[in-house]
């Protein structure tokens, strides 16, 4: 069963362990603004959301790249970027519509959400398990799959 | 390594930003924010100068564990000398900011001398430049950041800014980060004003890595946040209720002060606590109370973001102040509220935004205005003063109409921005002001719980809960239950908390963590995280030298034993009723004991002996 | 079934793999004229500069991919095709028949007329070929003029400056990619050129090119400049690659005419990538786009219908982001706006920064952004779902950068604890 992660705003306090987890498994060093996943704040609503890249299968980032940077981690279903091969064209980061796919001043590349190969370090470290990482069918995934594909209609039309 | 070991440093006089190396003598002496910029603020600023004056100098500064993975990272500190008590000033925020400077490569700012015109600090990394911010003075804290927010169009900028009170010479205004987060007391807002300094911008992107040993980090900490969660106080207590949670605790146990002081127990109590915040309205159904909010790394997560009702009078036709924000903490309910004997929540929760949106401390506010209303009630200040507003205890529209003509700088707000002492002081009435060194007190009356008495008698920067908060022990238990009126090992309780708490305040983390971590907790943190021993034994040491130093400062400011005193209301007038009737602060009882417990001589110095012992 | 697809760009290589996921039996051929394994124009700025190798434009790992998939690559000029036959000749002189068959032929750059255009200093940059040309004639410090600040141009523009050389850019319109920004942010990228220390001419143009001797060439300028270059590139637009189907029964005009499923006025024969004219999602009009992430969605699509599996196409959204020397912008849609729309716009010229959201109704219909790199894909997920932001269209007039919070907001439950 492939698992997802499952993100839950309502629990979320904003204490960006979980951009602070991120950061760390990929870079070393806690810098949420290297962080896959971002916390958004609703000041006027008092509502904080953390949203990073659903894993889409339209996968809009992968098909743009032009030098077959992204791919699919088949143990995940992760859609993974390359370092080696992404030349930071950015033309993924537009296609996209989610904006979850992010031009990396730092590193001269794209970087994305890679499930950490399975383990998830934003949910182990999210206090109010607003983040979880979960079997894909029991989740709002689904759900949050459905919404996105309505929200676009070629996702739709295509698939 | 943790510190970053880079200082900036900002000579508003020359308009120049330079960058050198932190002290690493003084950082294994003091750690950092706290204690390490208190030792630079002594030895780089006269203790005799005046604190508005351009030879006095702003550090903001961060702990090596700030914008790391620990629990409660978000802190950093505003140290100075403060304007409402002449002593050493160090306020403590929480928010975004702190982190922020952190990632921007900096364990501190120091600020020095005195810009011509308006300035704000932009802070990208290792890019640090003056903005003229001539557009920006005589506007609020939130209209501040929104502006600086659209102007560099990059929403993950974190700003710490002063309101329109700090600009008019409030003598307790507070520098607001995040836009609800304050660094409150003693009056550090109004000391970036007197510089010209409206606001400091940031955004960190450079990562705090290095840290000593990481593995041995990641363990300790995840350890911390485990017994974080596990505890009743900061894994349930605090995240659901809040500080707020205390309001009812205290008033119970006949610990709460009412209308200034003149009375212990408040009736409106329960309609100004964590309880009625939870409690769904008429008008719309929702809560008070939205959500709890965390500042940056924090897993306890007590802040609280209320609305207030749209139909309250006070926020009726003003959409702005009608959606989420920072919402009524214990100290500020208990100042705008019980001390004001005003029970509204709503004018409450809409007052203290006014206090976050205009950077005015809520506690020094609120007593302030309470000291007013016992002078108003008596005759002392009339409605001719007021500008017409009727300022009796528990009057909710002239308690708005006051705080909003003080924000916009009206007819009295010259007399309010004074704080109690100066106020009392100037129509009379100097025995009502309930203050030590200047500074007024919480939300937790001496008379009823006798440690915290001491406490605000010797705490360096005036009266305040968070220099030791015995509260934990004397009510909650914590670590251990000690009596309320016992006076019999509450100079060595106090000392205890101090010291703890010194050290706390200079790591970075956060003082509600000490609910449930003991120092064997957070020591192994910090060791994890730094170079150099810092073991249980040495980090309690560091605390004690950090007292001690603040303590050396304000002696050369011209403190004294003299002003290690409460009022005399509290050490003579006895609670009329409730179950603390009849007590009164036995101060003197604890006060020789506690020179004693610190190695102090019996009129309140520092003896050689004993600074060296503490390598001062 | 037997599936032929002319043109190994990214539309003919898209178009392909889809066809196999479709339709597993398929035979699938790609033809294409290039002596090189598919590759990538996009990824020829990053040649240029040794970021990547030759290999590294490759569509796909030539090695393996294709033979993995059973898709045929054929590297052969296609001369001609008979669509009542249903065969099409190569120029080896070989024909091939098919069932269904893709045009995703590309295009090609078009030279104003400007004497001196066939001096040998003279390219264009659209192919291997040409780059390699390109990384000779433009060594570290020698003097390149290039014509024509329009996309493709701004791209190149930034590989020549990590080249090291001394450039001299010249561009007709009033400003700097004139067909995907606005004149603030065109401006904001000019500024930042000459800031860099470029050349930037704009409403001028190359009167004559002539030989200046030494391997130099002289460029004259309508201004009356006159400018030395050891190389001049010329990116002055492109145009469908329509001959092929010049005289038969596939209509044409910009490009080779399509409907929402890709499908050319000959009902076997399907178009897509820079020679398809698709239809456009702001307007509805069929358009040539010329971007690579149409040419990949008009592979999908078109592949889909020759596979019988296809939907109508809600149309493709015209979109750009371009790295000027280090100052990234982008646009979406009607970035231009529409008649009796909103517009929302933060400009900050000291700091280089500039956003601007285009409204029609309640809706996201266009945006530009100079500037900015986190999130700027959710402009196009707002844009292309239509989104009633009448919730959010306040704030995001007061602050257009909190486009994020209005996606989240307007999509995921924020759930109340
Ligand atoms: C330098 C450069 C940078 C670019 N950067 C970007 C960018 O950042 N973003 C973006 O969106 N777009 C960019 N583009 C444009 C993008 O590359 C094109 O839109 C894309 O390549 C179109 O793909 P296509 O498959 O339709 O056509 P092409 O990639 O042009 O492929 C068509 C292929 O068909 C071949 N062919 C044509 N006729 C025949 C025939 N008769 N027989 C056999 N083969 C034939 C051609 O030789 C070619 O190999 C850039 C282009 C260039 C040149
Ligand atoms: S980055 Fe965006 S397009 Fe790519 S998989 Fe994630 S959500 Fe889908
Ligand atoms: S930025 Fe990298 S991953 Fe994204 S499309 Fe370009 S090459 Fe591919
Ligand atoms: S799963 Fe891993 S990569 Fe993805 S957002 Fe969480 S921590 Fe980052």
């Amino acid at each position: 069963m492939q698992k997802s992660l499952h993100i839950d705003p309502g629990k979320c306090t904003g204490c960006l362990q979980c951009e602070m987890a991120c950061s760390y498994e990929h870079t070393g060093t806690f810098n949420p603004s290297r962080s896959y996943i971002k916390v958004f704040t609703f000041h006027h609503e008092g509502r904080f959301a953390p949203y990073t890249c659903t894993q889409c299968d339209e996968a809009w980032c992968m098909r743009a790249c032009p030098v077959d940077a992204i791919s699919v981690d088949m143990a995940t279903g992760a859609k993974v970027v390359s370092d080696d091969k992404c030349v930071g064209c950015k033309v993924c980061t537009i296609a996209c519509p989610f904006g979850t796919i992010n031009y990396s001043q730092a590193t001269g590349k794209v970087v994305k959400c890679d499930l950490c190969g399975g383990d998830p370090q934003c949910a182990a470290a999210c206090p109010t398990s607003a983040i979880t990482y979960v079997d894909a069918d029991w989740t709002g995934y689904d759900r949050m799959m459905a919404s996105a594909a309505k929200s676009l209609p070629s996702a739709e039309a295509t698939a | 390594m943790s510190w970053t070991r880079n200082v900036l440093r900002v000579d508003l006089s020359k308009g120049s930003c330079t960058s050198e190396p932190l002290n690493m003598e003084w950082a294994k002496l003091y750690l950092g924010q706290r204690g390490l910029a208190s030792k630079y603020l002594s030895e780089e600023v006269d203790p005799k100068c005046d604190p508005l004056g351009p030879e006095n100098k702003f550090i903001m500064t961060t702990g090596p564990l700030t914008g790391t993975m620990a629990s409660t990272s978000g802190r950093y500190s505003c140290v100075t000398k403060g304007p409402l008590t002449g002593a050493i000033a160090c306020s403590n925020s929480g928010g975004y900011f702190g982190a922020e400077l952190k990632n921007a490569g900096w364990d501190m700012i120091i600020f020095e001398g005195k810009s011509d015109k308006p300035v704000y600090l932009l802070l990208q990394d290792d890019k640090a430049e003056l903005r003229d911010a001539t557009h920006l003075w005589g506007k609020t804290a939130w209209e501040t950041d929104d502006i600086i927010h659209a102007t560099h169009q990059e929403p993950q900028m974190r700003i710490a800014t002063i309101g329109r009170t700090a600009e008019n010479g409030c003598l307790y205004a507070a520098v607001i980060n995040d836009k609800h987060r304050a660094a409150g007391r003693s009056g550090v807002g109004t000391v970036m004003a007197s510089k010209n300094l409206k606001a400091v911008a940031v955004r960190g992107t450079q990562g705090i890595g290095n840290v000593e040993d990481a593995n041995a980090f990641m363990q300790a900490t995840n350890d911390g946040k485990a017994v974080l969660a596990e505890n009743a106080v900061t894994g349930q207590g605090l995240p659901a209720f809040g500080t707020q949670v205390l309001m009812n605790v205290i008033n119970g146990i006949g610990g709460l002060p009412a209308r200034n002081m003149r009375d212990v127990g408040f009736e409106g109590a329960e309609h100004i606590s964590a309880e009625a915040m939870a409690e769904p309205r008429a008008s719309d159904g929702k809560p008070n109370l939205t959500t709890n909010a965390a500042c940056f790394g924090c897993t306890i997560a007590c802040g609280r973001i209320s609305t207030v009702d749209p139909t309250h009078f006070s926020v009726k036709d003003k959409p702005q102040y009608q959606g989420a924000s920072g919402g009524l903490e214990y100290e500020a309910a208990w100042a705008l509220g019980a001390d004001t004997g005003v029970d509204d929540l709503d004018a409450l929760t809409y007052v203290n935004f006014l206090c976050n949106e205009d950077g005015m401390d809520p506690i020094t506010y609120g007593a302030t205005v309470a000291a007013a209303m016992e002078m108003f009630e008596d005759g002392n200040i009339t409605t001719e003063h007021t500008g017409g507003i009727e300022l009796t205890f528990g009057n909710a529209e002239a308690f708005v109409a006051i705080t909003e003509q003080f924000c916009q700088g009206g007819t009295f707000a010259e007399d309010l921005g004074l704080g109690s002492k100066r106020l009392t002081e100037k129509y009379g009435r100097p025995e009502l002001s309930m203050t030590v060194k200047g500074q007024e007190f919480p939300a937790y009356d001496p008379r009823g719980i006798q440690g915290i008495g001491l406490n605000y008698a010797t705490s360096n920067r005036g009266a305040c809960h968070l220099r030791g908060y015995t509260i934990a022990s004397e009510v909650l238990g914590i670590p251990v239950k000690t009596e309320l009126n016992d006076t019999d090992g509450k100079p060595e309780l106090v000392k205890a908390f101090q010291d703890a708490t010194a050290l706390v305040d200079s790591s970075g983390l956060c003082i509600f963590t000490t609910f449930a971590w003991g120092m064997d907790n957070i020591a192994p943190q910090i060791d994890a995280a730094c170079e150099g021993d810092w073991s249980v034994e040495n980090c309690l040491e560091v605390g004690e030298r950090v007292w001690n130093m603040e303590r050396l400062f304000n002696e050369a400011a011209g403190f004294t034993a003299d002003d290690d005193k409460l009022p005399k209301r509290l050490l003579e007038e006895a609670i009329k009723d409730g179950p603390t009737k009849g007590q009164v602060n036995r101060l003197g009882e604890m006060l020789p004991k506690y020179y004693e417990v610190r190695g102090w001589t019996a009129d309140g110095k520092i003896p050689e002996e004993t600074r060296k012992r503490l390598s001062l | 079934m037997q599936h032929l697809i002319i043109g190994a760009g990214p539309a003919g290589v898209v178009a392909a793999e889809t066809l196999r996921k479709a339709d597993p039996d398929a035979d699938i051929a790609i033809i294409g004229d290039e002596p090189e394994p598919p590759y990538s124009r996009m990824a020829i700025p990053y040649y240029l500069i040794d970021n990547i190798d030759e290999s590294g434009t490759y569509l796909r790992d030539p090695k393996q991919h294709f033979a993995s998939l059973d898709i045929e690559v054929v590297q052969q000029r296609v001369d001609k095709i008979d669509t009542t036959g249903k065969t099409v000749a190569l120029a080896d002189g070989s024909s091939r028949s098919y069932d269904k068959l893709l045009l995703a032929t590309g295009s090609h750059p078009v030279s104003p007329p400007i004497p001196g255009l066939d001096l040998p200093q003279v390219h264009s940059c659209w192919t291997l070929a040409d780059a390699r040309n390109i990384i000779k004639l433009a060594q570290s410090g020698s003097n390149v003029v290039l014509i024509g600040a329009g996309f493709i141009g701004c791209i190149i523009l930034e590989a020549l400056v990590r080249r090291g050389v001394n450039l001299a850019v010249i561009e007709m319109g009033n400003r700097m990619v004139p067909r995907m920004l606005d004149e603030k942010a065109g401006g904001l990228l000019e500024t930042w050129c000459k800031n860099k220390g470029i050349d930037v001419h704009t409403s001028c143009s190359v009167d004559g090119i002539s030989d200046a001797g030494d391997g130099q060439v002289e460029v004259s300028l309508s201004d009356g400049g006159k400018l030395n270059a050891a190389l001049v590139i010329t990116a002055t637009g492109v145009r469908a690659n329509t001959d092929l189907v010049e005289g038969s029964d596939i209509k044409v005009d910009q490009g080779i005419l399509v409907d929402r499923r890709m499908q050319t006025s000959n009902a076997d024969v399907y178009a897509a990538g820079d020679v398809a004219q698709g239809v456009d999602f702001s307007t509805g009009n069929f358009e040539v786009q010329a971007i690579q992430p149409t040419a990949t969605d008009h592979g999908r699509i078109a592949a889909l219908n020759m596979a019988g599996q296809g939907d109508e196409h809600h149309g493709t959204l015209n979109m750009n982001v371009l790295d000027t020397v280090g100052l990234v912008s982008c646009s979406f849609g009607l970035w231009m706006g529409v008649d009796g729309g909103d517009s929302a716009e933060l400009y900050n010229p000291d700091e280089f920064q500039y956003i601007s959201l285009q409204f029609d109704g309640n809706t996201l219909v266009g945006a530009s952004s100079v500037g900015k790199t986190q999130h700027v894909g959710v402009l196009r997920g707002l844009i292309e779902s239509k989104i009633d932001l009448s919730d959010w269209k306040d704030r995001l007039m007061a602050d257009p950068t909190a486009i994020m919070e209005a996606y989240v907001g307007s999509t995921q439950e924020l759930g109340y604890s």
